[in-house]
């Protein structure tokens, strides 16, 4: 049986950690000056000893990606803290900046400090209002107190951090386009190669690492490859962020040790499901993760179960549904989601959201045939694995999952019209632009509203004269 | 196998390819053609479309051939071996299809359409989708020469890409995202580039089309015919699309060696003028009621041959002169050249309309008859010289084969002169001079000990010369204006440039300038670049030459204005309107007793004519145009001409009959074999540049209290006083409004604002324009449209002022609107070029 853990989450209850004040009287900045006088070999040899993988959703080591950074290549070396915290269900990075700001500020300077680096850009999703108040906070007092500027702790090390507010777009979470973002262009992924590492932000080598993923190096500095891997897995080690939420009692934040069942983390963290609703699907790591069911409750929440599993771990968005949830409806939800998000850049995610929508709408609406099923399986199929980037490989996850699964659900909305009895929807038809957050897609769309140009008064005017 | 190649096996067949080669390449190399949109073999990958995705063994997922680049032993399996990549780029269809509307029928792109034609091959053969599709507003005029159409846009980013990447007109962007993406324009910057019907003609579906061929044909309708264009001296090749006897439409033709892929928007959609009303289709002579009437070809030519010879009766071959224009095939000048020595005895013979300083001829026949250097050559050099060019007015396509070097390779180009113009964006630095001062520069450029002393700035770029593998010198006829600054920018090439490939080009902004000096339609210059005294085997080939040397083109008007001359024999040339001194050409055209016109078009100096004889159009005859770097380039007939319309040199040839010479020609072809062994000059450029003996550079002009600015008149690329393109409605319209450029400081200095209404005064007349302030425009110089306002700056000289330098004074105009200029602000502002 796991424990709950806390390390990461170990200021939470302090009520000034957000000061510098109260995060240097609980041993902040600690892990900051054994680093200063440091090799940074050193310090990238312990982070790729202790396994740290990335936190952001796709679990890549994160000594590995350090190494691929070349050190001689005569330009800068860029640090980039992806806090563009997109992925449906997850706030687990919002929670560290709201409450231990320098907690990630520690973790930027020993990264840099390893990479030879002395900016760092931190890319924050633009509606993080209230993590970036403090954030701001945190940095201003930082280089007042000498934590950033030129000579740190009257070191020769110098690091300086920029805060940048992204403008709420899924995709500048993938780390190309997120770059480009940054640079003032369309938030859009970019061709690889050349990579980040090598050619990342404004043509320099880049690092691009998750907050939560940051937050490690300052534990694994202080503490010891040995102590982080204490926690977790061979394979996945050191304490975890679980961001439970859905139909369970206290959802939540949470901090596990990797590889704790997902059946531990909602019993005792969240005190279960709610009365009355047993659970019925779920999706382990945010909406881009294959959904999984009552049968996985006992998985281990580490990355090569999960896999095992035939999901992923994600950001480890513990999204949980009861079976009085349509999994139909939910999926649709989902689809909505990325067809607003897709970027438009490529065919597959552009066109295949669009139709997906269209198509699960459809069902729901109690308009669906039998050959949807075969459409929608087909077109997921045309999207996983070739699109440009993997946010449309996420479109995918719910629906080629829930149809594994669900397939029945699927079959009686489409034969009966409507739904099982005890199951609702929530998510419900589209049937006009009211009370929509984006544009309806599949509204006609007038080019002038958008971009303020000339159009005729009425659709398929003639010819410009 | 070196090392810079690599091996692997696209399906089944091994070959090898240069490193670096993308998958997509490499397979067309077997002849294997992977269906793409996207992808464009001179716009950088961007692998949006997904329609090449291909099975590489070893790797999970197919990928996209036109992104991927070839390694070695990779083993590449396209949808003709694959399943998987078959059903990858059947799906991709499938979903590019579900919101394209299928009005193939009444699409202009239906029948030649990409996307038609790859859902046909490889597509499924019904929808799948019953949902709604995708709408937009269309078409959507995105410039008046272009509209487009959302709903069939497969959003490749072909337009934005071929904006960004190879014109440098950001003016055409993706907007929106997911299935909202869509292709706009700045709502306050219209789209108006030179290059915009490149867009068109890329686009994979019918988005974007052009409005001057909007439901205008199909395409299986149109014969096509290989053209070259006849707007300026690039020499892009074309291809002409003829519908029962008339041209729909002119698209660029690949010649990776001349234009590549691409042509400017003038030659693209300026056809219009040949299938314009007021075309002279018979020929016309003066009646004994003193007007001027509709002819047959027996009576008009004995008219001319009557007035040629009473002119030579009363003076001689002295009494007889010859101007062209810049509308002539090689054919064409080589039969004016000889007619006017062998015939009327004369070497009053000019086709230029610009004024010119002593040594230009010297050039000339330097670069008569030899090559280079090439498009090529200037893509290669790591430094190029420019001097007295505009590159994107006068010769665009050159513009873009530096666009493309300083965007990959980044190469230096180095502007000399008072106006940097359109490099503004791409110069490496800028060294600055008074206008007709750029020889002091040049020379020091070019290594003379004698050279006054230059700033410091000037080292860098003679380093950078000195360690260039190789480097171009690119002179425009405007440098002829400056004293000294042709032969200096010619030394350049010989004493400043290491190694012995061609490195002076003479870059003429009109398409028949090359083959005009290569013929010698100068005063003392023979075909080949051989010189009146030393005719060599033009004695043998022509049954006589005159025996003084002749009257350059301002010579002529001032004898025609004198009185000494009697007859004027105009070919494609309209002096009153193109003469740098338009009231001398008013003057002499007035005075001299006989003129002949040879042209296409009603001009303002036709009304002087007394003979009107109908010539043909490029696109209606056989023949060969020179690009400025001595490359021939022939072409056969696309139309017919209009009624009783000849090539011009057949009129020479039967002028000739009635003067009772018979030239021996029956073809252009007879012309052509006769004309080229002559028009070869059998050295190099070089080796007759060296023999040029340097004058003395001359200080430029000193400044003038009374008129303090240097006039540099500029000729722009789209102009509507230009007759060649009468009826160009919407090209028309995309030409930059005429403006007068001014430095901000003198801006400043003078109290105007950009768009302010100014009045330019010269010593013989004035003229009010809007004004655009630019720092692409040297302090103490202002810029003049020689061709764009409502009349030609000529008219500010002094009546007098014989070829100098005008010089002008500015003031803001009383109680203007000021609106006139509003939007002429593109002229690079804030480009990062170094100033020096």
């Amino acid at each position: 049986m796991a424990e709950p853990i806390k390390v990461l989450t170990s200021r939470y209850d302090q009520e000034d950690a957000h000061t510098l004040d109260g995060y240097l009287r609980t041993g902040g900045y600690e892990a900051l000056r054994a680093s200063l006088d440091a090799d940074p070999e050193h310090l990238r040899t312990q982070v790729k000893d202790s396994g740290l993988r990335g936190r952001g959703g796709a679990g890549f080591p994160t000594g590995v990606k350090w190494s691929f950074v070349p050190q001689n290549s005569g330009k800068p070396i860029y640090l980039v803290v992806n806090a563009d915290e997109g992925e449906p269900g997850t706030f687990k990075d919002r929670e560290i900046m709201e409450r231990d700001p320098h907690q990630l500020l520690e973790g930027i300077l020993i990264s840099c400090k390893a990479l030879n680096a002395h900016r760092a850009f931190i890319f924050l999703r633009g509606e993080y209002l209230w993590p970036g108040i403090r954030l701001e906070e945190a940095i201003a007092e930082a280089y007042e107190h000498g934590y950033l500027g030129q000579g740190i702790l009257d070191s020769d090390f110098d690091c300086h951090v920029t805060l940048h507010y992204a403008a709420g777009a899924y995709i500048c979470g993938e780390e190309t386009a997120l770059l480009n973002a940054l640079e003032g262009r369309r938030g859009q992924p970019r061709l690889r190669p050349p990579f980040p590492a090598v050619a990342g932000v404004y043509a320099c080598p880049t690092v691009v690492n998750n907050v939560e993923t940051i937050c490690n190096v300052p534990w694994i500095i202080e503490r010891g490859v040995e102590w982080f891997r204490s926690m977790g897995t061979e394979k996945s080690p050191g304490p975890k962020l679980f961001c439970v939420s859905g139909e369970v009692n206290r959802p939540g934040n949470y901090e596990w040790p990797m590889g704790a069942t997902a059946r531990e983390i909602v019993e005792v963290s969240c005190g279960g499901m709610m009365e009355g609703r047993p659970l019925k699907f779920w999706a382990p790591g945010g909406s881009s993760t294959p959904l999984l069911t009552a049968d996985h409750f006992d998985i281990n929440m580490d990355f090569e179960s999960i896999s095992a599993a035939g999901s992923l771990l994600g950001t480890t968005a513990m999204m949980m549904y009861s079976e009085k949830t349509s999994v139909v409806d939910a999926v649709l939800n989902w689809t909505r989601f990325y067809e607003h998000e897709s970027c438009g850049k490529c065919t597959p995610c552009r066109e295949g959201t669009f139709w997906l929508a269209q198509v699960l709408e459809r069902i729901l609406e109690g308009n669906g045939r039998h050959e949807d099923l075969q459409v929608l399986d087909d077109v997921c199929d045309n999207i996983f694995g070739r699109a440009f980037c993997a946010l449309g490989d996420g479109a995918t996850s719910p629906i080629k999952s829930s149809l594994q699964y669900f397939r029945d659900e699927y079959e009686h909305l489409i034969e009966h019209g409507r739904l099982p009895d005890g199951i609702e929807a929530h998510a419900g038809p589209i049937t006009s632009n009211s009370g929509q957050a984006f544009p309806n897609h599949r509204q006609p769309f007038r080019a002038g509203e958008k971009t303020g140009e000339k159009t005729g008064e009425k659709t398929g005017e003639k010819a410009p004269a | 196998m070196s090392e810079d190649q690599v091996t692997l096996s696209v399906d089944g067949q091994e070959l090898t390819v240069p490193k670096g080669t993308l998958v997509i390449r490499a397979c067309e190399e077997l002849g294997i053609t992977v269906p793409r949109f996207c992808d464009h073999p001179l716009l950088d990958p961007v692998a949006a479309c997904r329609q090449c995705l291909v099975e590489v063994e070893g790797q999970r997922k197919p990928m996209t051939a036109c992104s991927t680049t070839c390694t070695p032993d990779m083993v590449v399996k396209t949808h003709l071996t694959s399943e998987l990549a078959k059903h990858g780029q059947e799906g991709q269809l499938e979903l590019l299809l579900i919101n394209h509307p299928l009005d193939c029928p009444m699409c202009d792109k239906g029948g030649e359409c990409p996307l038609q034609d790859q859902a046909l091959a490889h597509g499924p053969g019904h929808s799948r989708m019953v949902d709604q599709k995708r709408r937009f507003d269309k078409p959507v005029p995105i410039s008046p020469q272009i509209g487009l159409d959302r709903e069939r846009c497969v959003l490749c980013a072909r337009c934005t890409r071929f904006s960004d990447e190879i014109s440098g007109d950001p003016f055409i962007e993706l907007f929106e995202r997911g299935a909202l993406e869509q292709v706009a324009i700045d709502p306050e910057q219209p789209y108006h580039s030179y290059f915009s019907g490149n867009v068109v003609q890329i686009c994979p579906v019918g988005a974007l089309t052009a409005t001057s061929y909007r439901f205008r044909a199909r395409p299986f309708d149109l014969r096509s015919v290989d053209g070259i264009c006849n707007q300026c001296s690039a020499g892009c090749n074309l291809r002409v699309d003829v519908r029962h006897g008339q041209i729909e439409r002119q698209l660029a033709s690949e010649n990776m060696a001349t234009n590549e892929m691409w042509s400017c928007d003038k030659g693209r959609f300026g056809f219009t003028a040949v299938a314009a009303p007021e075309r002279f289709d018979a020929p016309q002579a003066r009646t004994a009621l003193g007007g001027v009437e509709p002819t047959g070809w027996r009576h008009a030519l004995k008219a001319a041959a009557d007035g040629l010879r009473a002119a030579l009766d009363e003076g001689g071959g002295q009494a007889v002169g010859v101007l062209t224009g810049g509308r002539l095939t090689d054919e064409d000048s080589y039969a004016v050249g000889r007619f006017a020595r062998d015939v009327l005895g004369t070497d009053n013979v000019d086709f230029r309309l610009r004024p010119s300083t002593g040594e230009e001829r010297d050039v000339l026949a330097a670069v008569a008859g030899t090559t280079g250097p090439t498009y090529d050559d200037v893509e290669r050099a790591q430094v190029v010289i420019v001097a007295g060019l505009d590159t994107e007015e006068e010769v665009p396509i050159l513009h873009l084969r530096l666009r493309k070097a300083w965007r990959k390779r980044r190469q230096r180009i180095v502007f000399v002169g008072p106006v940097l113009g359109s490099l503004a964006p791409i110069a490496w630095r800028w060294i600055r001079t008074e206008a007709g001062g750029e020889a002091q520069v040049l020379r020091a450029l070019a290594g003379d000990p004698d050279a006054p002393e230059q700033p410091d700035e000037l080292d860098e770029v003679a380093d950078a010369l000195q360690d260039a593998e190789r480097a171009v010198v690119l002179a425009g006829e405007r440098l002829a204006e400056s004293a000294g600054a042709l032969e200096a920018a010619a030394a350049i090439a010989v004493h400043g440039i290491a190694g012995d490939t061609p490195a002076f080009a003479w870059v003429p902004r009109r398409n028949g300038a090359r083959g005009a000096v290569d013929a010698g339609l100068l005063p003392g210059l023979l075909p080949g670049g051989r010189r009146l005294e030393d005719p060599g085997p033009v004695t043998q080939a022509w049954n006589r030459l005159p025996e003084t040397e002749g009257l350059d083109a301002r010579g002529m008007l001032e004898a025609a204005a004198a009185g000494d001359l009697k007859a004027l024999y105009l070919i494609g040339v309209d002096p009153v309107s193109d003469f740098s001194d338009p009231r001398l050409a008013e003057a002499a055209l007035e005075r001299v007793d006989f003129v002949i016109a040879q042209d296409l078009l009603p001009t303002a100096s036709t009304r002087f004519a007394d003979v009107i004889l109908p010539a043909c159009a490029a696109q209606e005859r056989v023949g060969s145009f020179t690009t400025w770097e001595g490359r021939r380039q022939p072409f056969p007939q696309a139309v017919p001409p209009p009624g009783l319309a000849l090539q011009d040199w057949d009129i020479v040839r039967q002028l000739a009959s009635a003067l009772d010479v018979d030239l021996g020609w029956e073809t252009a072809g007879d012309v052509r074999r006769e004309a080229a062994p002559l028009m070869d000059a059998g050295v190099s450029a070089t080796e007759r540049l060296a023999a040029i003996e340097l004058r003395p550079v001359e200080p430029p002009p000193p400044s003038d209290e009374e008129f303090p600015f240097a006039a540099v008149q500029l000729d722009w690329l789209l102009a509507e006083r230009s007759t060649m393109l009468a009826g160009a409605k919407e090209l028309l319209a995309t030409a930059r409004p005429a403006t007068v450029w001014l430095n901000p400081d003198d801006a400043a200095a003078h109290e105007v604002a950009d768009g302010a209404a100014v009045t330019v005064t010269g010593p013989g007349g004035e003229m009010e324009l809007p004004v655009k302030v630019t720092s692409a425009v040297h302090a103490g110089t202002l810029v003049l449209p020689a061709n764009a306002g409502e009349q030609s700056p000529g008219r500010l000289a002094d009546e007098d002022a014989g070829g100098d330098l005008l010089r002008v004074k500015l003031a803001a105009t009383a109680d203007g609107d000021g609106d006139g200029g509003g939007d002429g602000g593109d002229g690079g502002d804030d480009d990062d070029v170094e100033e020096s």
